[in-house]
């Protein structure tokens, strides 16, 4: 199993991608923490793995709050003895281009979507260093990549996860601590419901090369590389799962 | 098993990286074809695999000879039915900034770094167009994205891979062919030990501009490899895969 002996933090591991992160990190062997503010959906997930035999637990986590993170974190070590791995998954998606996004929009997407990487990834440095090391990996987009025609703020927040990124990179390297990035091109979750819905999944389809969406499941197989002692030298990394969509 | 049924051809598979990788994938199921200039250290790493209790063919090929290509492919299917995966890893790692280049450098460099993709990835398609898809993954560098303060036509043609790739990727995506790049950092290997590892102080330089800190070792590129090939990695194409302990994160 590749993540034996592991512990990983996934927030917003209540539903979509990050609870099939959750289920797959834990098929590996991982002992799984979910963080979210849905705390029904959370609660189901993590009864769901510990039928199947799992280890797991869910903590009640609004990203944007630091009080929250530490709590979250100091949770996962009372319980499973230490944090390994963190995966900043939560987030939203809002489409408005620039002129259409009110103050408070962006607002509210940069605090979730960037802060939270940020407030996430200071929490569980210090327990990662008691570690010995650790893996971070941040969702953030193909958005975070190229020019998005219908979101602006979405866009900039992905942007910010991108460097982010790096930033966490390069400053705990030396303390055996990697961060990456994900940038998933249109994959089917319940974030993507709406966009999904009428002509623009025909639409999203035709602009991905290989001619489907993705699914959950072929972003949780690169976080799992990424997470694993498998990319133990990557690090700084962006990992594409696009389909194509960026290779054109 | 990641690899299950799965038949590679791995160019340059015979030492260094390509030998790690063809070694990795029989582990993993893969039934693996090692494709090497190097003929006796292609049958040593073929007998190593076999008795390690996997399957495994080695076979003459220079990646220049676009005859050599199709008779490496021909023999793949001949023996193992079909071809899935294509990893394009053989190279050459000459020094030298544009002045000290020269012209003979310059066209052998292309050759085998550049233009054996391209020949690799032609003869590849049409047997995994038969097999319904594939997974070809190229050894790009961190050289194909920044320039290199002593690699100008190394550089070159690690930039021609990169981009090379995404356009196979463009090009077969609706075969189910998926395309994508490895760009590894200092690895410690057969190419890298002669050139730019040559001493404890060249060593200490390369672990010095690496944020991680050490060298990589061949593993470390042979499981990215590996997670691209395997259907694990079925939404990525046209990727890249930076496996550089940091370095060009900064």
């Amino acid at each position: 199993m590749r993540l034996e002996n592991k512990v990983a933090f996934i927030s917003g591991g209540g539903r979509g991608m990050g609870e099939v992160m959750a289920r797959l990190f834990v098929q590996e062997g991982a002992k799984v923490v979910i963080g979210d503010v849905l705390e029904a959906e959370g609660k189901q997930v993590e009864a769901a793995i510990n039928e199947t035999g799992g280890e797991c637990i869910f903590v009640p986590l609004d990203v944007t709050d630091e009080a929250q993170w530490q709590q979250a974190v100091a949770a996962t070590v009372a319980r499973f003895g230490k944090l390994d791995i963190l995966i900043n998954n939560a987030g939203i998606y809002r489409t408005r281009r620039v002129e259409d996004t009110p103050s408070e929009e962006w607002d509210q997407v940069l605090a979730i979507n960037g802060k939270g990487v940020f407030l996430g990834t200071k929490a569980a440095i210090p327990e990662m260093r008691k570690a010995g090391g650790g893996s971070i990996i941040n969702l953030s987009s193909v958005a975070g990549l190229v020019g998005s025609a219908d979101s602006a703020a979405y866009n900039a927040s992905k942007g910010a996860v991108r460097i982010f990124t790096k930033s966490t990179a390069v400053q705990y390297a030396q303390e055996g601590i990697r961060a990456n990035s994900i940038h998933p091109g249109t994959i089917e979750t319940p974030m993507t419901a709406d966009l999904l819905a009428g002509a623009g999944r025909q639409d999203r389809m035709n602009r991905t090369p290989l001619g489907r969406l993705g699914r959950a499941e072929d972003v949780a197989y690169g976080a799992l590389y990424l997470a694993s002692d498998e990319a133990s030298f990557v690090t700084g990394s962006e990992l594409v799962i696009d389909g194509g969509r960026t290779a054109e | 098993m990641r690899l299950e049924n799965k038949v590679a051809l791995i160019s340059g598979g015979a030492r260094g990286m390509g030998a790690v990788e063809a070694k990795l994938f029989a582990k993993e199921g893969a039934k693996v074809v090692i494709a090497d200039v190097l003929e006796d250290e292609g049958k040593q790493t073929e007998a190593e695999i076999i008795e390690a209790g996997g399957q495994c063919l080695s076979v003459k090929l220079d990646v220049t000879s676009e005859e050599n290509w199709v008779q490496a492919v021909s023999a793949t299917v001949t023996r193992f039915g079909k071809l899935d995966i294509l990893v394009n890893n053989a190279g050459i790692f000459p020094l030298g900034n544009v002045e000290e280049t020269t012209v003979e450098i310059w066209d052998r460099v292309m050759a085998i770094n550049g233009k054996g993709v391209f020949l690799g990835t032609k003869a590849a398609i049409p047997e995994m167009r038969k097999a319904g898809g594939g997974s070809i993954i190229n050894l790009s560098s961190v050289a194909g994205l920044i320039g290199s303060a002593r690699a100008a036509a190394y550089g070159a043609t690690k930039g021609a891979v990169r981009i090379f790739t995404k356009s196979t990727a463009v090009q077969y995506a609706k075969d189910g062919i998926r395309a994508n790049s490895v760009h590894p950092g200092i690895i410690d290997t057969p190419m890298t030990a002669p050139t730019i590892l040559t001493d404890e102080s060249s060593r200490q330089a390369q672990m010095a501009r690496t944020p991680l800190g050490r060298l990589g070792q061949s593993e470390d590129v042979a499981y990215g490899v590996l997670f691209l090939a395997s259907d694990e990695s079925s939404f990525m194409t046209g990727s890249e895969l930076v496996i550089d302990g940091g370095l060009t994160a900064q």
